[in-house]
């Protein structure tokens, strides 16, 4: 399926908005959309919106053979699929550029920053580490996956808790993340850009950070020529944002914790918006099961199950196998009048000796 | 011939948003107890010439696991759901393009193939396709005494010798598609078609209470 082509008229517009500093939503150059951040039922599961982005995060873990170059290190798996939910697009078993680059872009963000200490996910050094993988599921594409993606990412790994396994039992313990680190994308002039103006843009600045205020990556794409008091501006505007973001993150963790504490039901079930008018609910309801047993025992009485005639199999020699009697040849071959074709149903895989016989009858 | 006994049997909370995502042209999410499913619908589109059918719609249906990549499990109950989208939607009315349903799965605490089908229906009733009917997912389970119980979780469905998933119609509340694990005699079969059948009709008013609802403002 293909997306709608962007007009020459709406290009025009936007990037003459953009001239005079104004943004299509209303809003300001460097304003962030809405963040929501929202849990699932199990640990690990977390769903983010920016503004109308929609974006979901899973983590699970498996033990597995560590690499043989790094006996003593977890290992981290990363994979944003990009779904063709999110946009009419996005095909099923791509692997189209767009993926290819996030996936290496969030790869990156988080294996350069360390935020995860692999070393702790070792378990029997040399034979049995923590694989953590994270799975991104981009739900509804309104621009900027790169950002709800990290965001996502690293909340999903905060959330979720791996579970210790010792000689004697299990026992639960968080997943050590030692500083949040978030991705923010910076296009040409404005912060968080939105579907449009995507589209509209040459380049693109996407600078990770985390809350010490250190650069964890930065990229560039799009061949644009940036000045060096561009780059400055963005990274202090990002470091500015990344600490607003991180305090949202970790207010999330807060009430999702206490909630689970309080024992309140938690996940995509109970997060759902009550007073919309295009969400129900409706409580567990008992079904009537009155006339049940006698309509089935009706329904069974009427119809007799029919009489099968299955030929039962025979052994006409070790290794043979025969179900039935072939049908008379209809290819209307008068020598082999007399020679019944026999379908010889095979159960052994070497028959060369029956396929010879087939071989000389059909001559 | 076994009396089974057929206690317990209710449905768990429900609960369904439409309209959530802004791209797909059609999107609602299911949830049935924690059972929760992503439905987003793209249609009629333009199709691929190889994939073109001269009088009808193609439907594509895709499921997304929540962890892993799709594997044989989740092509077979696409499947299930393509199969029953087909019989009740009116493809003839959109020649030589395509319908895309693609459902993501949130969580799974059981009965997903009814849940996946009912989140199928709510999202091409929001995309306004033509259909003939409605149809909705009904899952029950056998457990090893024989007693039949509708909407099992995970845990419930781990004990069960059987489990049954029916997609139902709304006009004539006949089967359109059954999905079966595990062993059951003829009886038990159509105990729980029945069982399924009853139920069928407290989901199909729950569709209708949602769309009115919705419609309450406009209409």
């Amino acid at each position: 399926m293909k997306d709608t082509p962007l007009s020459n008229c709406e290009r025009d517009f936007l990037l003459k908005a953009i001239e005079e500093k104004k943004r299509l939503d209303g809003r300001q150059t460097y304003d962030y959309r809405n963040i929501k951040i929202t849990f699932g039922t199990d640990y690990g599961c977390c769903f983010v919106d920016l503004g109308k982005t929609r974006v979901m995060a899973q983590v699970s873990c498996e033990l597995v053979a560590p690499k043989e170059t790094r006996p003593n290190e977890g290992i981290l798996f990363f994979n944003i699929e990009l779904s063709p939910m999110a946009s009419p697009a996005f095909e099923p078993g791509r692997q189209s550029e767009l993926s290819v680059k996030l996936n290496r872009q969030l790869e990156r963000c988080f294996r350069n920053s360390k935020c995860i200490d692999t070393e702790s996910l070792c378990v029997v050094s040399g034979e049995k580490v923590w694989q953590i993988r994270v799975d991104v599921h981009t739900l509804n594409h309104d621009g900027n996956l790169m950002d709800a993606a990290s965001i996502a990412a690293i909340t999903a790994l905060c959330h979720f808790r791996r579970p210790d396994v010792s000689i004697q039992g299990e026992e639960i313990t968080v997943v050590s993340a030692q500083h949040s680190t978030v991705c923010l994308i910076y296009c040409t002039s404005n912060l968080d850009p939105c579907e449009r103006e995507e589209r509209v843009m040459d380049g693109l600045l996407m600078i990770a950070m985390n809350k010490h205020r250190e650069i964890c990556s930065i990229q560039s794409s799009g061949g644009i020529m940036l000045l060096k008091e561009q780059v400055l501006r963005c990274s202090k505007i990002a470091s500015v944002k990344v600490s607003e973001i991180t305090e949202l993150i970790s207010k999330a963790l807060e009430n999702d914790k206490k909630a689970r504490k309080a024992g309140e039901r938690c996940g995509f079930a109970e997060s759902m918006p009550q007073e919309r008018i295009t969400a129900l609910k409706m409580d567990e309801t008992p079904v009537e099961m009155k006339n049940v047993t006698e309509k089935a025992e009706d329904i069974v009485k009427k119809y007799e199950a029919p009489p099968q005639s299955v030929p039962s199999p025979l052994v006409p020699a070790p290794g043979v196998g025969q179900v039935g009697q072939g049908q008379q040849n209809s290819w209307g071959l008068e020598e082999e009048d007399g020679e019944s074709e026999e379908e010889e149903e095979m159960v052994v895989e070497d028959q060369p000796k029956n396929k010879l016989d087939q071989g000389e009858c059909c001559k | 011939m076994e009396v089974c006994k057929s206690t317990d049997i209710s449905l768990r909370e429900f609960g369904c948003e439409q309209n959530l995502l802004s791209r797909p042209d059609g999107s609602a999410s299911f949830i049935q107890g924690d059972t929760s499913v992503l439905a987003g619908m793209y249609g009629p589109a333009e199709v691929k010439v190889s994939k073109e059918i001269y009088d009808r719609a193609t439907l594509e249906v895709l499921i997304q696991p929540k962890v892993g990549l799709p594997s044989v499990r989740e092509r077979s109950q696409e499947q299930c759901v393509r199969e029953t989208c087909e019989a009740s939607l009116l493809s003839f009315l959109h020649p030589r393009s395509s319908l895309t349903l693609i459902l993501q799965v949130v969580h799974n605490d059981g009965s997903l193939l009814s849940c996946l089908l009912n989140a199928a229906c709510m999202a091409l009733m929001d995309a306004g396709l033509p259909m003939s009917c409605l149809f909705c997912g009904v899952t029950c389970a056998i457990n090893s005494d024989g007693q039949i119980i509708t909407d099992p979780t995970v845990a419930q469905e781990k004990e069960s010798r059987a489990i049954l998933t029916f997609a139902i119609d709304s006009t004539d509340h006949k089967v359109l598609m059954s999905s079966t694990q595990g062993s059951f005699s003829v009886y038990e079969l159509q105990q729980c078609i029945a069982v399924c059948q009853k139920a069928s009709e407290k989901i199909f008013l729950f569709y209708r209470d949602s769309v009115q609802r919705r419609y309450s403002k406009t209409l």
